[in-house]
């Protein structure tokens, strides 16, 4: 019988387990977690034969390195880095046999933030309310990878794609997020919306998987005091007293009490997952259809 | 009743008061339980639900808007009772907020039928409504940088007991060895929106 796991070599700066996260728990408490850069996940499991919600390991700036106790197929996507196999230059964004006891290591991103590595079968850590996924505003599901963490693997369910490299979308030099007003608009002055929707933001180094928050210019409450707490969705743009909007990603409290000026469209977070500190960011209202 | 359109596909329901929040909370999960509500995450708060992951949100929303809730139904569940020792380190400073007794403190706790509001802060973390509101106190001036699992304690009109160690600013009046989170039981949270709560004294001293 083979043992089929992972043994973590190099954690790097921030690398955790993640698949679609835990939906369906917000009324608890529990945040939803779950891969920040979806369609790269899902890709990579694509390229390895996974089903899409099978769990993949996300990398943060400085990526990670693996060495695998059974011969497996893994993939590499997400921000675009080099890859190597026992020091030896492998494709990225491709499915690659990866020797039992080789090291596998992806560097860091050459742009972007984070890189998704997809193995054949999943990492099979065992699920917390139904995901794998590390939340790191709770606490549930697995600790961030340390040196020496041996992650189980599944069984590979299908052959893995036959493709060469598959096309990924490049990480983007702006951040273009579109935005409906609300629900609490109403909480800040009109010059307030208007910097908020034609003025220039960068991404702050202090964005993590909670936020990405932003540097600019701040913007100024109509109303003073706070809100009651509220429930809060994905993609919340939270403004807190320093008056820096701050957009909620996959590990986002479930409730809040600093008002939200407007929400991003879902179809524009993905890239967020990408955008490395300093990314200029742009607010675009839309209307709601 | 105010219903905000958040996002593309949710709804932030406002009302007037916690009891009104959480007479709307009810409705809403029974018309979910009964089918008639299809919809991703129900997240009750102080004044608000807030809906998430809806097909049609402008037409729920002109539905709300016209509609009455039934006040919530008065025993819906049974009754947690979580037993406390009241030995916390700010039970001298909240008697003085309440301008009473210490040992009244526990007495009005213990007498007093909670339900949980919402759950928010942790996994398994309830806001627990039921003091009148001149029991209100504020939180802390300066947040304890680490709050055993268990500590029960009070901030604004709430009570709310940790379910894990973490920092925190509420003023602590007791202790429960309640497991309000363990996410290898099912459920896992030992409370949830609507649950009735009563706290029941033990080992006094």
């Amino acid at each position: 019988m083979t043992d089929r796991a992972l043994v973590v070599v190099r954690a790097g700066a921030l690398t955790t387990v993640q698949d679609r996260g835990r939906s369906g728990h917000a009324h608890l408490g529990v945040p939803r977690s779950g891969a920040l850069d979806g369609p790269a996940a899902a890709l990579v499991n694509r390229l390895v034969g996974n089903p899409p919600e099978a769990a993949v390991l996300e990398t943060t700036l400085n990526g990670c390195a693996v060495r695998p106790r059974s011969t497996v197929t893994v993939a590499v996507g997400g921000a675009p880095c080099r890859v190597t196999v026992d020091g030896r230059p492998v494709a990225w964004g491709a499915p690659v046999r990866i020797p039992e006891g080789a090291v596998l290591e992806i560097g860091s991103a050459v742009s972007g933030v984070r890189s998704y590595l997809a193995v054949a079968g999943g990492v099979a850590v065992d699920p917390v309310l139904g995901s794998r996924s590390t939340d790191l505003l709770s606490g549930l599901g697995p600790p961030p990878l340390a040196d020496g963490t041996v992650l189980p693997l599944g069984q590979p369910l299908t052959p893995h794609a036959r493709v060469d490299v598959a096309p990924q979308p490049a990480p983007p030099a702006e951040l273009v997020l579109h935005v409906t007003l609300g629900p609490r608009d109403g909480w800040f002055t009109q010059e307030a919306l208007r910097t908020f929707t034609s003025r220039p933001y960068r991404v702050s180094a202090s964005s993590n998987r909670i936020g990405l928050r932003t540097e600019g210019p701040a913007l100024e409450r109509a109303l003073p005091g706070e809100l009651p707490s509220e429930g809060m969705v994905l993609g919340a743009v939270q403004v807190p007293p320093d008056g820096r909007p701050v957009v909620f990603l996959a590990d986002h409290p479930t409730t809040g009490g600093y008002p939200v000026i407007a929400v991003v469209r879902q179809t524009d977070l993905p890239p967020t997952a990408q955008a490395a500190p300093g990314t200029p960011v742009r607010f675009i209202p839309v209307r709601r259809h | 009743m105010r219903v905000l359109p958040v996002g593309a596909g949710a709804l932030l329901v406002e009302v007037a008061s916690g009891a009104e929040a959480q007479a709307l909370h009810a409705e809403l999960l029974r018309r979910r339980a009964e089918g008639s509500l299809s919809v991703g995450e129900i997240v009750p708060a102080a004044r608000t639900v807030l809906l998430d992951g809806l097909a049609d949100p402008a037409r729920l929303a002109a539905e709300l808007t016209a509609a009455q809730v039934p006040p919530a139904p008065p025993r819906a569940r049974g009754v947690i009772e979580l037993p406390v020792r009241y030995d916390g380190p700010d039970l001298a400073d909240v008697a003085a907020h309440w301008g009473v007794a210490e040992r009244e403190v526990a007495r009005i706790h213990a007498g007093t039928e909670f339900r949980v509001a919402f759950c928010g802060f942790a996994p398994g973390f309830g806001y627990l409504s039921g003091l009148p509101e001149r029991y209100d106190v504020p939180r802390r001036a300066t947040p304890r940088t680490a709050v055993p699992a268990g500590a029960v304690g009070l901030a604004g009109p709430y009570t709310g007991v940790y379910p894990r160690s973490s920092p925190g600013g509420w003023q602590l009046i007791g202790t429960t060895d309640a497991v309000l989170w363990d996410h290898a039981r099912v459920p896992a949270a030992l409370l949830s929106p609507g649950t009735p709560v009563r706290f029941v004294p033990v080992g006094h001293p």
